[in-house]
C-alpha cells in the first residue's frame, strides 16, 4: 500500500473518532448545564470542556474568557478556525478519504460523504433548529454509520489495520482526555468526592460515552472514582478504556508486523504500555496522581503515533 | 434523434416508455439520480467560482441510441482514425516521411508546442504513443459522422461513461430488460490490459501500473480516483513516486516497489522538473531518464499531443491515406486555417456563418459561435483573428443532429444538440468500447456542449441486433 495512503487511512479515521468526541464532550456540557446548583466554587463546566478539547487558547483568543454555552457550543461544533471542531474533523476526515478515494469502500466513501454533505445542510439552517442534543446524536451516529461500513465491507488488509490504528490511539486519547475533565478539572477539592454533584457528573461522564449501562453490569452499585478509574482506564472489556485501546493497537500493529515481516518502534513502545496497563491496580494510578497517571498516557500515546508514522514512511518527503 | 418531426424506430421503445410513465415518476426518478450522483461524489472542480467548488454536470435520463450497424461503421471509422494518429506521432519523432513526402508541412508539427524534442528517437513499447484516444463525433445524418477534433493525450469524461450506465441500470432496470443493451463495464478491465500490454521490455513478471494524478484538487480527480478503483491500481501523485537507478518506484507501506507503466493524467510539462518544467511540483524527477532508457513506459507517450490540435486535425485523412492506405471512413469538418492568406480573408468575411476556435484552446472556451453572436462581438473577435492569424481555424456551423431530451422540470421530451466522444484503446491491440460520452447542448437551439457552458451528459446505447 501507498505510504501516502496509510497515512490518509490513519488520519481519516482519527477525524471521525474525534469529531464524535467532541459531541460527546459537548454533551456532557449540556447535561452538566442542566445541573441546577453550579455555584460558587466550581470552575465553569464550558470552560473545564474546552479546555479538556485541548483549544482553550485558540478559543478565549476569539471568544474572550467568558465561556458562553453558546460561543462554546459554536467552536466545538460549527467552527472551521477550531481544527478539531465536528465541522473541521469531518471536512477534515472527508478530505483525507477523498485523497485516497480507491482505497475506501462504496459504503465507508457514502458514510463519509454523506455525513459532510448533511452537515452543510445543517449549517444553512438557523441556530434554533439545530438543538444540542441532536447535533451531538447526529455526530455520533454519523461515527458509527463510518466504523460499521468499515466493519461490515473493507477488506481486512493492511488498510484496515491503519484505520483501526488510527481509530484506537485516537479514541484512546479521548478517553483519557474525558477522564481528566471530571476528575481534576470540575471537581477542585477533594471534600465534594462521594456527594451528589460528584455522582451525577460521573453518570454524566459515563451516559457522554455511552457506557452508564456498562458499567453497572461490570460493578453495579453506587459510582466510586476508584471503580470509574478501573472501569475507563483498566478494564479490558470496557470499548473505550485506554487498556482496551492499547490492547486493539497492538492487536493492529502485530497483523502489520506479520503482513509485512518487520516490526517497528512503536511495537515496542506498545508493548511496553501494555506490560504496565496490564499489571496496574487502581491504587497505584490513584497514589501517582490520576492528573499526572493520564498526562503520561497522553504523551506516550502520542509518541506511538508519532512512531507508526516514521516506522511505515509517512514522514519521507 | 429525429427523422424530421418523427422519432427514429431505435427510439421507439424509449418514447413510448416515456409517454406510460408520468411526469411526477419522471422528476421524482431525476431527484434520484441526482442525489445518486451527489451521493457517489462524482463531481466536477470549477475554477475560479469560490464557495461550491465542486458541481454536478447535468444528467439527462433520456439515452443516446445507435444500432448496432451504425455502430459497426463508427467503430471501424474510429479505429482506423486512431491507428494513424499512432502512426504519425511515432513518424514526426523518427524519420519524418509524412514531412518528406511534402504532406504536412514541417512548421506545423516543429513549431508546434506540443512538440516534444527531448522524445526523438524513442521507442515507445509496441510503437504506440497514444493509448487512449478520445474521438470527438457529431453526426449530421443517418449515415454521416463528421469528427470535430482529436484528443491523444489524455482525454476524460470516461467515468462518466461508466457512471450514467450504472445509474441508469439502478434506475431503470425495466428499459435494460426490454432491449439488448451492448455493456460498457468492461472497459476498466480492457484498460487495465492495454497498460499492461505496453510494459517495457525489461519489466519482469506481472507489469505493475499505476496512475499518476496532480492530486485531489484537480478538476478530474474524481476520474482518475474511480479508474484506478475500478482497475485495482494504485492512485499515485507526484510524492509517491521516485526514480532510483534505471527505475521508477512508488513509497509503500512495504518499502520500495518498482512501477512499470504510468498511466498519467498530468501534462507533459510537468512530468519531471529535470526535464521540462523546473518549477512543477506535480512530476517525478528523472522520469524522463528512465524512459528515455527503456525503464518504464507512460502513456500516453510524452510528445503525443502533437497529433491532436485542430491545425494538425485537418491532415488527419491524409495521414489515413498516406500510412494505412485507406480512404478514411469518417470525414473531418471543412475548416479554413487563418494562417493562410486565402482562407483567412473567407473566414473574414463570413465569420457570421461559422464558428471560430482557438488552435489550442478546449473546453469550449475562446470560441466564437457566428449565428449566435452579435454584431460587435464579431468585429473583436475578427480583430483577434487580424493579431493572431495562426491561433485561430474556422468550421462552418453544421446541422447537427439532435436527440430526444427532456426538456427542463416539465417532463416533456423535445430535440436538443448532442456530440459524442467514444474511447479508443490503443495497446498490443485496439478496441473500442461499445458506447461512450454523450454530451447535450440543454438550451433550445444552443450548440455548445461543453459542461463548463452549460452542456449536460447522457448515456449512450448501442442496440445488439
Amino acid at each position: 500500500m501507498l505510504s501516502r495512503t496509510a497515512e490518509n487511512l490513519f488520519w481519516l479515521a482519527r477525524y471521525m473518532e474525534r469529531a464524535e468526541t467532541m459531541a460527546r464532550l459537548l454533551e456532557v456540557g449540556y447535561r452538566m448545564a442542566l445541573m441546577p446548583s453550579a455555584g460558587e466554587g466550581y470552575r465553569n463546566e464550558w470552560e473545564s470542556l474546552v479546555a479538556a478539547a485541548g483549544s482553550a487558547s485558540g478559543f478565549e483568543a476569539k471568544f474572550g474568557e467568558a465561556f458562553r454555552q453558546r460561543d462554546v457550543e459554536t467552536w466545538l461544533f460549527f467552527d472551521r478556525e477550531n481544527p478539531s471542531s465536528v465541522i473541521s474533523c469531518v471536512e477534515t476526515a472527508r478530505q483525507n478519504g477523498r485523497a485516497v478515494r480507491t482505497a475506501l469502500t462504496t459504503e465507508m466513501w457514502d458514510a463519509l460523504n454523506g455525513a459532510y454533505l448533511e452537515l452543510r445542510e445543517i449549517e444553512r439552517r438557523p441556530r434554533s433548529e439545530n438543538p444540542l442534543p441532536v447535533l451531538c446524536d447526529w455526530t455520533k451516529r454519523q461515527g458509527a454509520l463510518f466504523r460499521g461500513a468499515t466493519e461490515g465491507t473493507h477488506l481486512q488488509n493492511d488498510g484496515y489495520d491503519f484505520l483501526s490504528l488510527g481509530r484506537c490511539l485516537e479514541r484512546g486519547d479521548n478517553t483519557a482526555r474525558l477522564l481528566d475533565v471530571k476528575y481534576y478539572v470540575l471537581l477542585p477539592t477533594v471534600d465534594m468526592v462521594g456527594g451528589s454533584i460528584d455522582s451525577y457528573q460521573w453518570s454524566t461522564l459515563l451516559r457522554a460515552l455511552s457506557a452508564h449501562r456498562a458499567y453497572h453490569w461490570s460493578y453495579g452499585g453506587e459510582y466510586g472514582p476508584r471503580k470509574i478509574a478501573h472501569f475507563l482506564i483498566l478494564n479490558r472489556s470496557c470499548p473505550r478504556s485506554l487498556l482496551h485501546c492499547h490492547d486493539r493497537a497492538g492487536f493492529h500493529l502485530d497483523r502489520l508486523e506479520s503482513a509485512y515481516g518487520r516490526g517497528t518502534a512503536a511495537h515496542d513502545r506498545l508493548n511496553a504500555s501494555l506490560a504496565e496497563l496490564g499489571a496496574a491496580q487502581v491504587d497505584d494510578i490513584v497514589e501517582e496522581g490520576l492528573h499526572e497517571f493520564i498526562t503520561r498516557f497522553i504523551h506516550q500515546n502520542a509518541m506511538l503515533a508519532r512512531e507508526v508514522a516514521d516506522g511505515y514512511l509517512f514522514g519521507v518527503p | 434523434m429525429f427523422d424530421g418531426d418523427a422519432v427514429r424506430p431505435a427510439y421507439a421503445q424509449l418514447v413510448s416508455w416515456v409517454e406510460r410513465t408520468s411526469p411526477e415518476v419522471l422528476a421524482q426518478r431525476k431527484a434520484e439520480a441526482e442525489a445518486l450522483f451527489r451521493r457517489i461524489g462524482i463531481t466536477f472542480a470549477v475554477y475560479g467560482e469560490g464557495e461550491d467548488t465542486e458541481r454536478l454536470i447535468p444528467f439527462d435520463m433520456m439515452p443516446r441510441v445507435f444500432t448496432e450497424s451504425e455502430w459497426r461503421k463508427l467503430e471501424r471509422g474510429v479505429k482506423q482514425r486512431a491507428r494513424a494518429l499512432n502512426a504519425f506521432i511515432y513518424d514526426v519523432y523518427h524519420r519524418a516521411e509524412i514531412i518528406r513526402a511534402g504532406i504536412v508541412p514541417a512548421d506545423l508539427v516543429y513549431r508546434n508546442q506540443a512538440y516534444e524534442p527531448a522524445v526523438v528517437g524513442i521507442d515507445p513499447p509496441a510503437g504506440v504513443y497514444s493509448h487512449i484516444v478520445g474521438i470527438d463525433l457529431v453526426r449530421t445524418g443517418p449515415e454521416d459522422f463528421f469528427v470535430l477534433e482529436d484528443n491523444c493525450r489524455t482525454p476524460s469524461g470516461v467515468s462518466y461513461m461508466l457512471e450514467n450506465r450504472e445509474i441508469m441500470m439502478r434506475m431503470f432496470p425495466e428499459l435494460f430488460r426490454a432491449s439488448r443493451i451492448e455493456p460498457v463495464d468492461d472497459y476498466p478491465e480492457r484498460l487495465r490490459r492495454t497498460l499492461a500490454s505496453v510494459a517495457p521490455a525489461k519489466c519482469e513478471g506481472e507489469p505493475v501500473s499505476v496512475i499518476l494524478s496532480p492530486g485531489s484538487f484537480n478538476s478530474a480527480y474524481y476520474e482518475h480516483s474511480f479508474l484506478a478503483d475500478q482497475m485495482g491500481i494504485e492512485l499515485v501523485e507526484g510524492q509517491d513516486l521516485f526514480v532510483q537507478g534505471d527505475f521508477v518506484f512508488m513509497r509503500t507501506t512495504e518499502g520500495p516497489r518498482r512501477v512499470d507503466v504510468i498511466y498519467r493524467r498530468i501534462d507533459d510539462s510537468f512530468l519531471d522538473p529535470l526535464c521540462f518544467r523546473p518549477d512543477s511540483m506535480l512530476g517525478v524527477p528523472g522520469l524522463m531518464n528512465v524512459y528515455r532508457s527503456g525503464g518504464v513506459a507512460i502513456a500516453s507517450a510524452p510528445g503525443a499531443g502533437v497529433a491532436d490540435d485542430k491545425a494538425v486535425y485537418t491532415y488527419v485523412p491524409e495521414m489515413i491515406r498516406f500510412y494505412l492506405g485507406e480512404n478514411p471512413i469518417l470525414r473531418n469538418v471543412q475548416t479554413w486555417k487563418c494562417a493562410d492568406p486565402s482562407d483567412r480573408k473567407y473566414v473574414l468575411e463570413n465569420l457570421k456563418d461559422l464558428v471560430v476556435k482557438e488552435v489550442h484552446g478546449s473546453g469550449g472556451y475562446g470560441m466564437l459561435v457566428g449565428p449566435k453572436s452579435t454584431r460587435e462581438q464579431i468585429a473583436a473577435y475578427a480583430e483577434r483573428i487580424k493579431a493572431d492569424p495562426s491561433d485561430f481555424i474556422a468550421q462552418p456551423t453544421l446541422a447537427l443532429s439532435t436527440c430526444p431530451t427532456f426538456e427542463g422540470e416539465s417532463g416533456t421530451l423535445a430535440p436538443r444538440h448532442v456530440d459524442l466522444r467514444p474511447y479508443c484503446l490503443v495497446g498490443r491491440e485496439i478496441h473500442l468500447c461499445p458506447g461512450g460520452l454523450t454530451r447535450v447542448a440543454l438550451k433550445e437551439g444552443s450548440l455548445v456542449v461543453n459542461s463548463s457552458q452549460g452542456g449536460g451528459v447522457k448515456d449512450t446505447w448501442v442496440l445488439a441486433d
